[in-house]
C-alpha cells in the first residue's frame, strides 16, 4: 500500500542530548503504527517532528505528500495530534473544549454534534459533557483529548502515550476507537508505555537512545529473538530468578506475574533448568516454552547485551 | 484570517477570565479600586500657605489685591513686611513660603500700560508645592483682573534669584482650583494600562504554563487569529473599565467633562491597542505567568506614574526627563485625557498627540503579530 507517512534521516538535539538521531521510516495507509522504547527514547521529540509542531534540526519528512517541514500549516487540517502532556483547558467543560477545537478546524456544527456524540458514547464520558475538564479523573481527561484530538476526522492521526494513566476497561475504549479509526482508512501512529498495546499496533518502532533499533511488525519482532522463551510457573519467583541467572545459556530472566521467563540459548535448555530448581527445593509448577511477549522481546533487542544478541 | 476561528478564541478566553476570580478582580474591580485610592489619596491641594506681604504702594487697590489673598482658602496672610531686606529672614524662618510684593509703580503701570506686575516670591524647596502655590496665586490674581500679571520668583536662599518660573497656564483649564480635577482624567490612563496589560500579559504565558500551547500549534489557527482572538475580550474589557472610570470621575468626584464623547473612544481605543499589543507581546516573549505580569507591571504603572504627567506637571520635571517622557506612550495618551476632560478639545486640536498614538498602536501591533512563531522549541 502507498506510504502516507515518510520520514528520512529526521534528527533533532537539544543542547548536548540528541534526542532524535537520523530516523526513517515508513507508514503505510490505514496502518497502525506504534513507537515504544524506554523513557527519553525520542518518542516525544519524533511525534512532535511529524506532527509539524518542532522543526527537526536534519531530514525531511512527508503526510499525504505534503512536506512537514516546509509547509506545516498545509497539514493541520489532515491530522491531528494528542501531546503527551493532556493539553485542553481545565478550566472549560467537556462540551467547551470539543466546540472549541471543532471551530478552529471549521468543522459545520451538525458534523461536531455527531461526531461528539458518538465519540463521547464510545469512550463512556457522555454524563461529563457540562464537568470541567479539571475535574475529570487521568483517563477521562485522556478520553476527552482522543474525542477533541478525532472531531474533525483527520486522516493521519498521532498520538503520544493516549492510555498512560488510563484503567483497562478505559484501553479496551480506546483501542475499540482506533481499530474502527482504521477499518476507516485512517492512519495512526501511537506511542506506548504499554507493551501489551503494543502488540496490537501492526508495526511497531523500537527506539532508544534517539536511534530507530528495529521497525517490523510484532510477529516478525518475535522472530528476531534468538533461542526460546521459557516461562517457569512458581509462587517464589525471586528465588527462582536467583537460581537459574546464573546458569550457562541463560541470557536474561524477567520476573513476570505468576513466574519468570527465562531467555535462553535454545530450547533444549529446559531440564537443565528443572533439575537445577529441584536440586535447590525450589518449589515450581511447570516450565515450558511459550511466545515470548513485546516486553521480553523489549529485554530481549534493547536490554544489556542485547548489541551483542543482536 | 477566520472570523470563526477568532470568534471561539476570543469566546474562550472570555470564559477563562470569567472563570478566574483574579482575573476577574482584576478587570472590574481594580479600576474602582484605583479610582478611589487616587481619587482620595492624592491630593495634591495645598491649603492656608502662609503668606508675607510687601505692599510698597500703599493704595486702595493694592490693598484689595491682597485681600483677595486674605479671602482665598489656599492662603492665608501672615505678615506684613516693610522691607525688601525682610522677605528672606521670614522665608529662611518659615514664617511664610510665598512673599507678594506690590511694587510701588502698580497702580500707575497698570493705568498707563494696562498691564501691571505683581512679583510672588516662592519657597521653592517643595517643587511640586512651590508650582502649585505659584498656580494659584495667578489664579487669585486672574480672578482679580485680567489685566495683573505675576512674575513668579523662585527662592531657595539668599540672594533672591531672578524670575524664574513661568506663570502656569494650567490653573486656566482648572479654575475651581482642585488638584483632584488636573489628576483624575489620567488615572483612566493609569487604569487601563494597568488592566489591559496585565490581563493579556497572561493569555499566551498561561498557554505554555499549562501545556494547551502544544495542542493549540498543532490546530489551523494562524498568529494574526491568535492575536486578534486573544486582545478582542481585553479590548472590549478595557472600554468597560474606561467607562467604569468615566462614571466615578464625573458622578463621583464631578470632575468637569467639557468634551466629546466620540474623540474619548477613539482615543482610547487607540491607547488600548498600545498596551494590549505590549501585555501580548510580553507573554510571547517571556512564557511564564509571574514573570510577564511583572514585566507588564514594570512597563505600565511605572512610567505611567511618574513620566506620563498624570499627576506630576511634565513642564516642571528636569529638561533630561522631560525629553524621555516623549518615549513614554502613556504621555499622549494623558495629554488628550485631560484635553477633553478640563478643555473639550476635539481630535482636530489634538492631531499631534493622537497621532503620536497612532504611531504606536501601529507599531505595536505590528511586532505582536510578528512576535509568535507556531512552533514549540
Ligand atoms: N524541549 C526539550 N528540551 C531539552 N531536552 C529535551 C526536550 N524535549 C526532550 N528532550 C530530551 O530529549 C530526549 C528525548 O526526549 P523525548 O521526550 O522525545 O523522549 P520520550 O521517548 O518521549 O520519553 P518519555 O517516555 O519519557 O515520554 C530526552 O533526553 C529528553 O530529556
Ligand atoms: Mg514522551
Amino acid at each position: 500500500m502507498d506510504a502516507v507517512v515518510r520520514a528520512s534521516g529526521l534528527a533533532k538535539r537539544f543542547g548536548g542530548v540528541v534526542a532524535v538521531d537520523g530516523i526513517g521510516f515508513e507508514v503505510s495507509h490505514g496502518e497502525i503504527f506504534g513507537l515504544v522504547g524506554p523513557d527519553g527514547a525520542g518518542k516525544t521529540t519524533l511525534l512532535r517532528m511529524l506532527a509539524g509542531v518542532m522543526a527537526p534540526d536534519a531530514g525531511a519528512a512527508s503526510i499525504d505528500g505534503i512536506d512537514v517541514v516546509a509547509a506545516p500549516e498545509r497539514l493541520r487540517e489532515r491530522i491531528s495530534y494528542m501531546p503527551q502532556r493532556f493539553g485542553l483547558y481545565e478550566d472549560l467543560t467537556v462540551d467547551e473544549n470539543i466546540r472549541f477545537y471543532a471551530e478552529l478546524f471549521e468543522v459545520p456544527p451538525a458534523q461536531r454534534r455527531e461526531r461528539a456524540a458518538r465519540l463521547l458514547a464510545a469512550s463512556a464520558m457522555e454524563p461529563f459533557r457540562r464537568r470541567l475538564a479539571g475535574q475529570l479523573s487521568g483517563g477521562m481527561k485522556q478520553k476527552l483529548g482522543l474525542t477533541c484530538a478525532l472531531v474533525h476526522a483527520p486522516r493521519v492521526v498521532l498520538l503520544d502515550e493516549p492510555t498512560t494513566g488510563v484503567d483497562p476497561l478505559s484501553r479496551r475504549e480506546f483501542w475499540r476507537i482506533l481499530y474502527a479509526l482504521r477499518s476507516e482508512g485512517v492512519t495512526l501512529l501511537i506511542s506506548t508505555a504499554y507493551l501489551d498495546e503494543a502488540e496490537r499496533c501492526d508495526r511497531l518502532a523500537l527506539l532508544q537512545d534517539g536511534h530507530l533499533r528495529f521497525c517490523e511488525s510484532p510477529a516478525e519482532l518475535r522472530a528476531r529473538m534468538p533461542g526460546a522463551l521459557v516461562e517457569v510457573a512458581s509462587t517464589s519467583p525471586r528465588e527462582v530468578r536467583a537460581a537459574l541467572a546464573p546458569l550457562a545459556g541463560v541470557r536474561s530472566v524477567l520476573l513476570v506475574g505468576d513466574g519468570v521467563h527465562v531467555h535462553v540459548d535454545n530450547a533444549a535448555r529446559v531440564p537443565q533448568l528443572e533439575a537445577a530448581l529441584s536440586e535447590r527445593a525450589i518449589a515450581f509448577d511447570a516450565a515450558r516454552v511459550v511466545m515470548p511477549t513485546i516486553e521480553d522481546l523489549f529485554v530481549a533487542l534493547l536490554g544489556p547485551g542485547a548489541q551483542a544478541a543482536a | 484570517m477566520k472570523l470563526r476561528r477568532v470568534r471561539a478564541i476570543a469566546l474562550k478566553e472570555l470564559l477563562q477570565t470569567w472563570r478566574d476570580p483574579r482575573s476577574l478582580m482584576m478587570a472590574l474591580l481594580v479600576p474602582v479600586m484605583q479610582m478611589l485610592l487616587l481619587g482620595y489619596g492624592v491630593n495634591l491641594d495645598i491649603q492656608h500657605v502662609p503668606v508675607c506681604t510687601l505692599d510698597e504702594e500703599g493704595s486702595f487697590f493694592s490693598q484689595a489685591l491682597l485681600k483677595r489673598f486674605q479671602a482665598s482658602r489656599y492662603f492665608e496672610l501672615v505678615e506684613a513686611l516693610k522691607r525688601p531686606g525682610d522677605i528672606a529672614g521670614a522665608m529662611d524662618q518659615g514664617r511664610c513660603r510665598l512673599a507678594l510684593v506690590v511694587p510701588a509703580d502698580f497702580s500707575r503701570t497698570i493705568a498707563q500700560t494696562s498691564h501691571g506686575t505683581l512679583q510672588a516670591i516662592v519657597d521653592a524647596t517643595d517643587d511640586n508645592s512651590a508650582a502649585l502655590a505659584t498656580a494659584y496665586a495667578n489664579a487669585v490674581i486672574a480672578g482679580f483682573s485680567a489685566n495683573v500679571q505675576a512674575v513668579a520668583m523662585q527662592r531657595q536662599g539668599l540672594p533672591v534669584q531672578p524670575p524664574a518660573l513661568v506663570v502656569q497656564s494650567r490653573v486656566w483649564f482648572n479654575e475651581d482650583l482642585e488638584s483632584r480635577n488636573f489628576i483624575i482624567p489620567g488615572v483612566v490612563a493609569l487604569v487601563l494600562a494597568l488592566v489591559g496589560a496585565q490581563l493579556t500579559s497572561l493569555t499566551i504565558a498561561r498557554e505554555w504554563e499549562r501545556g494547551t500551547m502544544e495542542l493549540l500549534v498543532s490546530t489551523p489557527v494562524t498568529p494574526m487569529e491568535l492575536l486578534v482572538g486573544k486582545l478582542a475580550p481585553y479590548f472590549v474589557i478595557g472600554l468597560l473599565d474606561a467607562g467604569i472610570c468615566l462614571a466615578f470621575a464625573l458622578v463621583w468626584f464631578e470632575v468637569p467633562f467639557r468634551g466629546a464623547f466620540t474623540t474619548l473612544l477613539v482615543t482610547t481605543s487607540l491607547f488600548l491597542v498600545v498596551v494590549l499589543s505590549m501585555g501580548y507581546l510580553v507573554s510571547v516573549t517571556i512564557r511564564s505567568q509571574v514573570g510577564a505580569s511583572q514585566i507588564a507591571l514594570l512597563l505600565t504603572v511605572m512610567p505611567i506614574s511618574l513620566l506620563s504627567g498624570y499627576a506630576f506637571p511634565i513642564d516642571q520635571m528636569p529638561a533630561p526627563i522631560q525629553a524621555i517622557t516623549y518615549a513614554i506612550y502613556a504621555r499622549y495618551y494623558v495629554t488628550i485625557l485631560k484635553a477633553v476632560f478640563l478643555k473639550g478639545s476635539g481630535l482636530a486640536a489634538l492631531a499631534l498627540p493622537v497621532l503620536a498614538l497612532v504611531a504606536y498602536a501601529i507599531a505595536l501591533a505590528w511586532l505582536a503579530a510578528r512576535a509568535f512563531r507556531k512552533r514549540i522549541e
